[in-house]
């Protein structure tokens, strides 16, 4: 009988072939990326002239060309998160109605099916309600 | 596709079998639409009389169906005897949990805010800090929340068990960031807990699509056919297994899925500390012995190895680190995660006869930890000064000279922890160890009991600290707890001691309930 750590290894050179074969050109792609990358900026090392100083504006903000205006720092606020927020809650909302839209006119179907598409709607509307009367609607 | 009516028919549903969950998530919906509607200082009676009447009604049906096995809603929830005895735990644990919650005596207010995602340390985060008459939404976010953990621990399929995951650790994850004192510690927990939990689900999803190309199913009943049956490639089987053993090992607080436990136990608001520490341990087990015994039955004997190593891991990490702890509420947290060893150790005594007596005291483990763990989360509310709660340990010096009869309550339930006989600690410890061993895993016996003895240690030197030393001038008083704190502490110290003198009850009852349906 053969030992754990050697059935996973014939195991895993087994699932090469299989299951997860697909995804061993995505593996190719990564490694022959990473190859490439690590080589540019190795090659690049190797021939550069080594220069360390600072000279005044090595270590400033490229901006095409212009002189830069300010830090690199900005916060930016993100009033929109809510509104993300409530698109995730309809767009979710959709996803449910177009299976139900086509299962709704087979016979047995109709009054079922409206009644629970009926709460799962008005659940979400639920969350809609909640948002408008903590004004998260108003924009401050 | 020509969709007929033999291809797709509506499930049948036993809803009078989901009550308990439906009516916890009803009365959640509803606890939003009072939040919502109901005016600022009416919110807190109103709230708190929901979510005890809902949870007590949960609790009733729960009763009420106590003798049905069946699966229901086309095969995606187990209406059993461990998923109702666990529903039954959780709404009890919930009931307990949430009178600590809405305790407002201790503190103006209560102890929790309105809105977690404000800036810390900003003028509106003060300005709702000091605000006497919000911070109710964290009702409906507990109803939710144990809904969903009724709905994890009774799931049947892979997809039901993922949504109920998000379902209640969504709401845990904003709980631990509502704490009216130390804000941005408590900020800094929800959003560990929310980045790590997020890994932990994507962990746990892309196991179910491994599990799904091996079985070609999500159903547990389908996966156990498909072990024996399917020609597949069985490293997808492991590959799924372990990334599914992930997702529910985090919950769990298992070595070494455990390092967002101490900072999350410690910023959280220490009410959700205590739910956390009783109820998700209860969803998280309650799980994972599902998914183990029910779906993956037949690989137990490739499992036993890897999850020993994680309950030994687990046992040895959480009661060695629980002896460097300063902190209270981190020592109680390593605690919990020593613990999650032991529960480990039941949830091993899987296969042959074992099966039967390993899920048996496992649940006995969880209900007896859940009280205790409460109880003790109970006390560490009362220790305050001016700041709120003083949690560090060298604050905790003398604190029997002050109030011998918190001091001494506390004491009895950490010798609990510590498994001494006549508490619930040392019977709950008998029964999982007992199990073990008939089960022939004598080993992790072994490794359990010396464990105990280490983190006896860290128990001990806290009531060494208490009743030894001189009150210094820093050590602050115990507040006196208004009836609901009052009424949680005497739940959990008597149901701790009920089942360290007289378990039998509870034992058969768990034993009754342990049997899956497939």
């Amino acid at each position: 009988m053969r030992s754990t750590g050697m059935r996973l290894i014939v195991g895993t050179l087994r699932c090469m072939r299989g299951y997860l074969g697909s995804y061993a050109t995505l593996g190719l792609l990564l490694v022959v990326g990473a190859a490439a990358l690590t080589g540019a900026f190795g090659v690049n090392r190797l021939l550069r002239p080594g220069r360390p100083g600072d000279p005044a504006g090595k270590f400033a903000n490229y901006e095409c060309g212009l002189d830069p205006v300010g830090g690199d720092w900005a916060q930016v606020q993100i009033r929109y998160y809510l509104y993300a927020y409530l698109y995730v809650l309809f767009a979710v909302e959709s996803v449910f109605l177009f299976p139900w839209a086509v299962v709704f006119a087979l016979p047995g179907f109709g009054r079922t099916a409206v009644v629970e598409m009926g709460i799962f709607v008005g659940v979400l509307a639920l969350g809609l309600l909640y948002a408008w009367r903590k004004r998260v609607l108003r924009w401050t | 596709m020509i969709l007929t009516q033999e291809a797709l028919k509506l499930p049948q549903i036993n809803y009078v079998a989901l009550s308990p969950m439906l009516i916890l998530f009803g009365a959640a919906t509803v606890g939003v639409l009072v939040e919502a509607f109901a005016g600022r200082g009416r919110r807190y009676p109103v709230q708190l009389g929901l979510s005890l009447v809902s949870l007590v009604a949960a609790l009733v049906m729960v009763v009420r169906v106590a003798h049905t096995r069946e699966l229901t809603a086309g095969g995606a929830v187990a209406v059993d005897g461990p998923a109702l005895f666990l529903e039954g735990t959780l709404a009890v644990l919930g009931i307990v949990a949430l009178l600590l919650v809405a305790e407002r005596s201790l503190e103006p207010g209560g102890p929790f805010v309105a809105v977690a995602a404000v800036t810390a340390g900003t003028e509106a985060d003060r300005v709702q800090a000091q605000r006497r008459d919000a911070g109710t939404e964290v009702y409906p976010l507990l109803l939710f929340a144990l809904g969903g953990m009724m709905l994890f621990v009774s799931a049947n399929d892979l997809l039901t068990m993922f949504v109920a995951l998000e379902v209640f650790s969504l709401p845990l994850y904003l709980m631990c960031g509502l704490a009216r004192r130390r804000r941005l510690l408590s900020q800094e927990a929800a959003l560990k807990y929310f980045l790590l939990g997020a890994f932990a689900s994507a962990f746990f999803l892309f196991g179910i699509a491994m599990i799904y190309g091996y079985a070609g199913q999500i159903n547990f009943a389908a996966i156990h056919e498909a072990i024996q049956s399917s020609t597949n490639d069985r490293i997808l089987l492991y590959l799924g297994l372990a990334l599914l053993a992930i997702g529910l090992l985090f919950k769990a607080a298992a070595v070494p899925f455990h390092v967002w436990t101490p900072d999350v136990y410690q910023g959280a608001p220490t009410p959700v500390t205590a739910f956390m520490a009783a109820c998700t341990k209860v969803a998280a087990f309650g799980a994972l012995l599902r998914v183990i015994y029910v779906a993956f039955e037949r690989t137990a004997w490739d499992l036993r190895l890897v999850i020993g190593g994680i309950a030994v891991l687990t046992m040895v990490v959480g009661s060695v680190l629980a002896v460097t702890q300063t902190d209270i509420k981190r020592l109680l947290a390593y605690s919990s995660i020593a613990n999650a060893g032991y529960l480990l150790v039941g949830v091993l005594a899987v296969g042959g006869n074992g099966n039967h007596d390993g899920l048996a005291s496992s649940m006995f483990y969880l209900v007896a930890y859940g009280f205790s763990v409460v109880a003790a989360f109970g006390v560490v509310t009362l220790v305050r000064d001016a700041d709120g709660e003083a949690t560090h340990l060298s604050r905790w010096a003398g604190l029997g000279r002050r109030s011998p009869l918190y001091a001494g309550l506390f004491t009895f339930l950490l010798l609990a922890f510590a498994g001494i006989p006549l508490t619930s600690g040392f019977t709950s410890k008998f029964a999982v160890f007992g199990a073990a061993l008939a089960s022939g895993q004598a080993w992790l016996v072994v490794l359990g009991a010396i464990t105990s003895v280490i983190l006896a240690f860290p128990y001990l030197r806290v009531v060494v600290l208490v009743w030894l030393s001189e009150p210094g001038e820093n050590t602050p008083t115990v507040s006196i707890p208004g009836a609901l704190t009052s009424a949680a502490l005497a739940i959990g110290a008597l149901a701790t001691l009920l089942l360290g003198i007289a378990p039998q009850p509870l034992l058969d009852l768990s034993s009754r309930a342990a049997e899956f349906v497939r």
